[in-house]
């Protein structure tokens, strides 16, 4: 086995290592960070598009996120429901109310769901056992992983229900479930139909905002989605649950400032790295200079030494990377705590971040090593 | 060890292949208007197993001649063959296989201060292939031993005092059994008593393994190990040993120039 020379030189000095291995820890901290942030806004985004119970959605052909609400006809759903392969059909209202904390008096915004509490559109267990407790009149379920502004979930706890103003009507929280809170709502409720409609007394039970569609367990969802499209009018659009959450993700990502203020934010993170790793590279590189120079007047080729410098940044990538992993979990774990936000380390963010590291060390690598050119086997002699 | 060629242009009754010969060498530095001659019409031929010792004073070009020979710059005229490779005009990759064959030694001894002195004899071993990791290791440690420094093998630079560098430099330099051992001011930086030791080391280790040595020097009291002086001045050889030196009168009598 040949001397390992990188590994040498890298781990000689203990405390340029830890400095070295610090920066690249905090520069990947800084990209876990904005990546799981962006990752988890998006994701937070989607959860109630997951949630729905259905294989394909209609939506406004103008859709784009929950956060505005674009109606149709239902009679779109009923147009739909003759095709062949559609089994069945359900409709979900939704809009935002400004939902009174019952303790500080003061409103939030809330975006509140109407389904039909016979056939809720929504496979989220709590949302199905409890569904029939929407079947009286003003009552809602409250989503638990809501900001606590609304102030809601201790008295519920305490009381087993909580009646509060919900658009100036009284409404009676009468169930717990679990959706999350995301750019679109601090908080979710679901209502009955019935209810929604008067809670949001402008809406007519005719315009829905989103039809969804089981289908048959033989129907190829591909068939049955492309002739739907073809054969319904153009004012809505067909999607799958995925194509329904990119659409959210879509408008996240590219009408508002979030997708470029975190991609931003990651980038500077790279570029800290770059600057930190260069500087550690190209003070390795200029302090051992003569020793490079010695190397190349021995008959070392300037590619062994090129091949150094790129193993020493590797290094520097992998022992970098490992704590801030590391630390990139707990501080998931205490951003989820603090915010709600479905944050946590995923293994494509881990991969992204590892790869990003590798480019980082190695292109600091490139830039240092302009400097091993200058190292000239004569001026080893000089 | 008295060979033949006191000068340059005697070297051709010798019957031993030179394993230095240079002819009509020149060498400039810069470029247009700023280039500047500072080697004027070199010939020189160093026969194997010889001790040439290059003297003569500062920026006289010596240390220009030994890099060319050295294969770690290429001279701008004329012919230079080193083991009987013509580095004028050559090859980047000739000039590395040439520098593999040569060991070098400085005036700083240049090891690399994160290796231990083993690791960094290591260093010349590995670039012959062929050695397995014990080879490598015990040929590392017998060359150690062999400049007295045994009990030193695994301390790192910083550990080691300034004459101990330079012998562990010489077990670098001589560890592949170069056929030649090239030197700059090995002992510039070190006691009386160090220097001498370093340059009958080197001296020892040489003739063991019949390498040549060309040995660039300012110092006096090494020149009695020299099998042949060649004096440097204003870039040119110079058989003029008065005008050459006024060095001459420290210089012992038997180690003066001899003419056949």
């Amino acid at each position: 086995m040949k001397t390992p020379l990188a590994w040498l030189q890298v781990s000689r000095e203990k405390m340029r290592l830890a400095v070295a291995l610090a920066g690249i820890a905090f520069a990947d901290i800084l990209m876990f960070m904005q990546m799981g942030f962006k990752d988890s806004l998006y994701e937070a985004a989607v959860r109630p598009h997951y949630a729905l119970d259905a294989d394909l959605v209609l939506v406004n052909s103008q859709f784009e996120t929950f956060f505005s609400v674009k109606s149709f006809s239902r009679e779109r759903l009923y147009q739909a429901q003759g095709f062949p392969g559609v089994e069945s059909v359900n409709s979900l209202y939704f809009g935002t109310a400004e939902w009174r904390n019952t303790e500080t008096r003061m409103s939030r915004p809330i975006l509140i769901f109407g389904t039909d509490p016979a056939n809720p559109a929504f496979n989220i267990p709590e949302v199905t056992q409890n569904a029939d407790r929407l079947k009286m009149f003003h009552r809602v379920l409250f989503d638990r992983a809501s900001r606590p502004e609304y102030g809601v979930v201790p008295i519920f706890e305490e009381k087993g229900f909580l009646e509060t103003e919900v658009n100036d009507n009284l409404v009676r929280v009468d169930g717990l479930f679990s959706l999350g809170a995301s750019f679109t709502a601090d908080g979710n409720a679901i209502a009955s139909d019935s209810t929604f409609l008067h809670l949001f007394s402008e809406r007519k039970a005719e315009e829905i905002e989103i039809g969804l569609l089981k289908l048959e367990p033989s129907a190829n969802l591909q068939q049955v989605q492309s002739s739907l499209k073809a054969e319904l009018p153009k004012d809505v659009s067909v999607l799958t649950i995925e194509e329904f959450a990119k659409i959210e993700k879509q408008y996240w990502a590219n009408s508002t400032a979030i997708g470029f203020i975190f991609s931003l934010g990651t980038a500077m993170g790279f570029i800290v790295g770059v600057v930190i790793v260069y500087q550690i590279l190209y003070s390795d590189v200029s302090d051992h200079l003569p020793e490079y120079a010695t190397l190349k007047a021995m008959g070392y080729t300037d590619q062994y030494l090129v091949n150094v410098l790129i193993q020493e940044a590797l290094i520097l990538a992998v022992l970098g990377f490992i704590p801030s992993f590391f630390l990139g979990v707990g501080l998931y774990h205490l951003t989820q705590a603090a915010t709600l936000l479905p944050i946590g380390m995923t293994t494509s963010r881990a991969i992204s971040v590892f790869i990003l590291t590798v480019i980082m060390c190695t292109a600091s690598g490139a830039i240092a090593m302009r400097k091993l050119q200058t190292a000239d086997p004569a001026d080893v002699f000089a | 060890m008295n060979i033949a060629a006191n000068f340059p242009t005697c070297a051709l009754t010798a019957k031993p292949e030179p394993v230095i010969s240079i002819r009509h060498l020149n060498h400039y530095f810069g470029q247009g208007a700023l280039r500047k001659q500072v080697l004027f019409d070199i010939n020189l031929d160093i026969l194997p197993g010889e001790i040439v010792l290059t003297i003569g004073p500062s920026g006289s070009g010596k240390t220009t001649l030994l890099t060319a020979i050295g294969g770690l710059r290429t001279p701008s005229e004329g012919s230079l063959k080193v083991l009987g490779e013509e580095l004028c005009g050559a090859s980047k990759q000739k000039l590395i296989q040439t520098r593999r064959n040569i060991g070098y030694i400085f005036q700083a001894h240049n090891l690399m201060k994160f290796l231990t002195a083993k690791q960094n004899v290591r260093m010349s071993l590995e670039l012959h292939n062929g050695l397995s990791d014990r080879e490598l290791d015990e040929k590392a440690i017998a060359m150690l031993e062999a400049v007295g420094l045994g009990d030193r093998i695994d301390y790192y630079p910083e550990n080691l005092s300034g004459g101990q560098k330079q012998r562990v430099a010489i077990a670098r330099a001589l560890a592949s059994q170069p056929a030649i051992v090239l030197a700059d001011e090995p002992t510039a930086a070190l006691d009386k008593k160090s220097g001498r030791d370093v340059v009958e080391i080197m001296q020892r280790l040489a003739k063991e393994q019949g390498s040549t040595i060309l040995l660039v020097t300012h110092d006096n009291r090494i020149l009695d190990i020299a099998d042949r002086l060649v004096y440097v001045e204003d870039g040119r050889l110079t058989d003029n040993y008065m005008a050459a030196s006024d060095r001459e009168a420290t210089l012992p009598e038997a180690r003066r120039p001899k003419s056949q």
